[in-house]
């Protein structure tokens, strides 16, 4: 899985979304400084650097969740599927239906495991099988063996990788086009940390996905693109391998070997 | 695993903003429910002012601030104001003056020297002087304070201040307690320590450090039970009486301003004439006053939060 | 001991002797103060208990104080409270759920809130005198069940929204974030997320706010609440008492046997009102367990 793309691979890479220049300000203050980058499709790409960079700030402008934090705008252009999704006439809520997101810290409803994953599709108008999409979400997320006998209980009662594999499948469930994990994995011990880099191996084959970590070697581990961000600018993006082992930028070496040894 | 047709595949086209008319419908519902609050108060506000200015038609409002008789209801009629406002104040006065000392203690009690334990049952049942209904306050300043009052002050009338001061001042506790003992625990426990590592005994960490770190919390707690005690009702229209005078004795008889609004609504007064309009005219100096009471309590509460935040 | 000197001493036990007084001053002043509460229900009880009976419950008011008692008085409180809640609480968990999770920090909301909270202030009877102007004159309701429930439901909004607004901000963010990022709305989330989870407390707030208008009885007065209704209202439109009229009525007779009766009739008041505060408290405890 983790075998490097052969030249002929990455030049067929698609791009799904595309960032143009785009800063993100706190009541006029920047914390994203025009970033321009490519989101490609059945890739991880891993967004890394010093906390307080801005990576968080970016991932959460991909689906307009920044929209509900006061005093934040946007500039430059956002492309996803054709359309800006910073445009006039685009609807935050669409968006957030084809880009869905799992955050830093578990946060399941509380309510039962069922219906953690049932509400966003039952919403959404979904028509078809809701216990075959239950089934099928909770299979992605690998939790499906574990919870399948209590499925009515509450999300609650679960451990912390597991209600974190439930928020997956509950993102899952909307089957977006891209996945944005926001350091999904920094709340968790080593093993469900394992289970859910595991799992995101699994879900590229269908889903985009981007992830934001503090912990370089799991961005060495699992992406295949990083982006490293600091003090909002996003200071060199490439193929993992390459950002890792022959970084372009120096900064980006010292940061990369810094921590590396 | 079955594949899915409700993944959207490469044409995917965000659709535009629609219009979401039940979201929309509901956002509005939800505004103009908040919306109310500002219809009451300009719905208080311009009522009491209108039916004044109808008032002072009649009456100038020179009689009106500065006149020391009020005889609305019979003939001849005199419409000063003073003596209701005087009644009022002193029920005020004796009530603050009973209240502010024995609230403040139980706040000291409560936030620097009571257990959790006791804490946890000691406040609630202080609050619930202030949850017991003010008719019931009236019953017992009338039947127990007053008659307990006669063994020492023999000479004390039936209807007198004293004792809706007294009932009052317990009714308004409470509010002195409880916010007070909320400043006074807002102070920081780190402040504390710094005084007793100098050597200082509790009571002087108390007087001398927490409370005057508290004070700003504990000065609006006194203003909100003045304002409490200005607008009190039933205790004082039940034990006081319903004679206007400017009396400086707290054993007599006197009338509050909301005392006269009471006795006015239980007389078929018809709506119109002079004495309907004395309604609005006292209520608005009510409204007033407890007003600018209250801003200027909330003032104090607004920097209050900035020091600590 | 050689560094303290034996003055220094002396004012050190000065010093702890005023602490130790001041704490127990502190102490007794609170302990003083509860006990008043009992002397004062103590006294009511001894009052009221005797004329405490069926028969009391079960009676219209009369002129001769052992044929009297607060039936209407009672249906008439029941009836507020329930057109009081049906009115105030759909509008006040409305506005509430409007300022903490619609309105942002605008100028409107900021505007709202400023009125809500001087309106907390404003005297009980100044909502009687606008009830009587608006409900009673200017839309003709009459003194009827609903000119009081409409003045108490303005008069209790306040409270209720501001124990909405605690209770709906101790839902956590990240719930909300949870379900926005699903692609669902701002309503949608409230209702399905923000309400459910906030309910518990909500309900507390509104109990207590309840109980308040139940005790009111300024604004009934002004409103006029008849004290003497041999009759139960059958409807909204009819005129009624209830029962902080009924004991005002009583109290303020000169004869020693109403005063009783209306200690009974309080007895029956303070019971109504300990058991909406055992229900509100019984929520509270409940959910907080569910919450651990």
């Amino acid at each position: 899985m983790s075998a490097p793309e052969t030249e002929l691979q990455r030049n067929h890479d698609e791009a799904v979304l595309e960032l143009q220049e785009v800063s993100v300000l706190y009541s006029g203050k920047p914390a994203v400084k025009k970033v321009s980058c490519q989101i490609y499709k059945n890739k991880i790409t891993a967004i890394i650097g010093p906390s307080g960079c801005g990576k968080s700030t970016l991932l959460r402008s991909l689906n307009r969740m920044n929209d509900f934090v006061d005093g934040v705008s946007i500039e430059g252009r956002l492309m996803f599927a054709g359309q800006d999704l910073y445009g006039k006439d685009v609807d935050p809520v669409e968006v957030r239906r084809h880009i869905g997101m799992v955050f830093q810290k578990p946060n399941p409803f509380p309510k039962s495991i069922y219906n953690n994953i049932a509400w966003g599709p039952s919403i959404n108008g979904y028509t078809g099988s809701m216990d075959e999409l239950v089934e099928r979400s909770l299979s992605q997320a690998a939790l499906w063996d574990e919870v399948k006998d209590r499925l009515h209980d509450s999300a609650l009662n679960l451990s912390g990788g597991q209600q974190q594999r439930l928020c997956i499948a509950r993102a899952l469930a909307m089957e977006p086009q891209v996945l944005l994990m926001d350091e999904p994995c920094s709340a968790l011990d080593p093993i469900s940390t394992a289970h859910i880099e595991d799992l995101m191996f699994e879900l590229k084959s269908r889903y985009t996905i981007v992830i934001v970590t503090h912990n370089m070697q799991q961005a060495a581990r699992i992406s295949d693109y990083t982006a490293f961000m600091e003090m909002g600018h996003l200071i060199e993006f490439g193929e993992t391998d390459q950002i890792f082992t022959r970084p372009n930028v120096k900064r980006t070496e010292e940061y990369v070997t810094g921590r590396f040894g | 695993m079955t594949d899915t047709s409700m993944h959207a595949g490469e044409g995917t086209v965000i659709r535009k903003t629609q219009r979401r008319w039940g979201e929309s419908f509901i956002q509005g519902w939800l505004k103009a429910c908040a919306g109310i609050s500002i219809f009451t108060t300009a719905a208080i506000v311009i009522l009491l002012v209108v039916e004044s200015l109808g008032f002072f038609q009649n009456v100038s409002p020179i009689e009106f601030f500065f006149g020391t008789r009020w005889v609305p209801l019979l003939e001849p009629s005199s419409y000063g104001v003073l003596p209701l406002l005087w009644g009022t104040m002193l029920v005020t006065v004796g009530a603050a003056v009973i209240a502010i000392p024995t609230g403040l203690a139980s706040a000291v009690y409560l936030s620097e020297y009571a257990s959790d334990r006791v804490r946890r049952w000691a406040k609630p049942l202080l609050e619930l002087l202030a949850g017991i209904p003010t008719v019931v306050y009236g019953y017992f300043a009338l039947t127990f304070v007053t008659p307990m009052l006669k063994v020492i002050l023999p000479d004390i009338q039936v209807f007198n201040a004293l004792s809706a001061a007294i009932v009052v001042g317990i009714m308004i506790l409470p509010t002195i307690a409880t916010l007070s003992d909320n400043a006074l625990r807002a102070v920081p426990v780190s402040l504390r320590q710094a005084a007793y590592a100098l050597g200082a005994t509790s009571y002087e960490v108390t007087t001398r450090v927490v409370v005057p770190a508290g004070l700003s919390g504990i000065m609006a707690s006194f203003l909100l039970a003045i304002s409490r005690a200005i607008g009190e009702t039933m205790a004082v229209t039940i034990a006081a009486g319903q004679t206007p005078n400017l009396s400086l004795s707290m054993l007599e008889s006197i009338q509050t301003m909301t005392a006269y609004i009471v006795q006015v609504s239980l007389g078929d007064t018809p709506s119109g004439g002079i004495a309907y309009q004395t309604l609005f005219a006292v209520g608005m100096v009510l409204f007033a006053i407890t007003l600018i009471i209250n801003i200027i309590s909330q003032w104090i509460l607004s920097r209050f939060r900035e020091v600590y935040d | 001991m050689a560094f303290v000197s034996e003055t220094e001493i002396r004012n050190l036990q000065k010093r702890h002797r005023k602490s130790r007084l001041f704490r127990r001053l502190c102490a007794g002043i609170t302990w003083l103060s509860i006990a008043l509460l009992a002397v004062l229900l103590i006294r009511i009880g001894m009052d009221g208990i005797g004329w405490l009976d069926w028969q009391f419950l079960n009676s219209f008011p009369s002129r001769f104080p052992s044929r009297a008692g607060i039936k209407s008085a009672l249906v008439g409180t029941l009836w507020m409270s329930v057109l009081v809640a049906v009115i105030s609480i759909p509008i006040g968990v409305s506005a509430a759920l409007y300022l903490e999770e619609f309105a942002g920090r605008g100028r409107l909301a900021r505007f709202i809130e400023l009125n809500i909270a001087n309106l907390s202030g404003v005297p009980s009877i100044v909502y009687g005198i606008l009830g009587l102007a608006i409900f009673v004159r200017f839309f003709m309701l009459e003194r009827s069940l609903i000119s009081g429930a409409l003045t108490m439901s303005l008069l209790i909004l306040p409270t209720i929204i501001i124990a909405s607004r605690e209770a709906i901000r101790t839902v956590p963010q990240s719930i909300r974030y949870a379900a926005l990022s699903l692609g669902a709305t701002r309503w949608q989330t409230t209702w399905s997320h923000v309400l459910p989870a906030s309910f518990p407390g909500i309900m507390t707030g509104v109990i207590l706010a309840l109980s308040r208008a139940i005790g009111e009885t300024a604004p009934l007065i002004m409103i006029g609440a008849l004290s003497f209704v041999a009759f139960l209202p059958q409807g909204p439109m009819d005129s009624f008492t209830a029962l902080p009229i009924q004991i005002y009525n009583w109290v303020s007779r000169p004869q020693p046997e109403f005063h009783e009766l209306a200690a009974a009739g309080i007895i029956v008041l303070l019971v109504v009102l300990l058991l909406m505060n055992a229900a509100a408290i019984y929520i509270r405890n409940k959910t907080e367990r569910r919450l651990k």
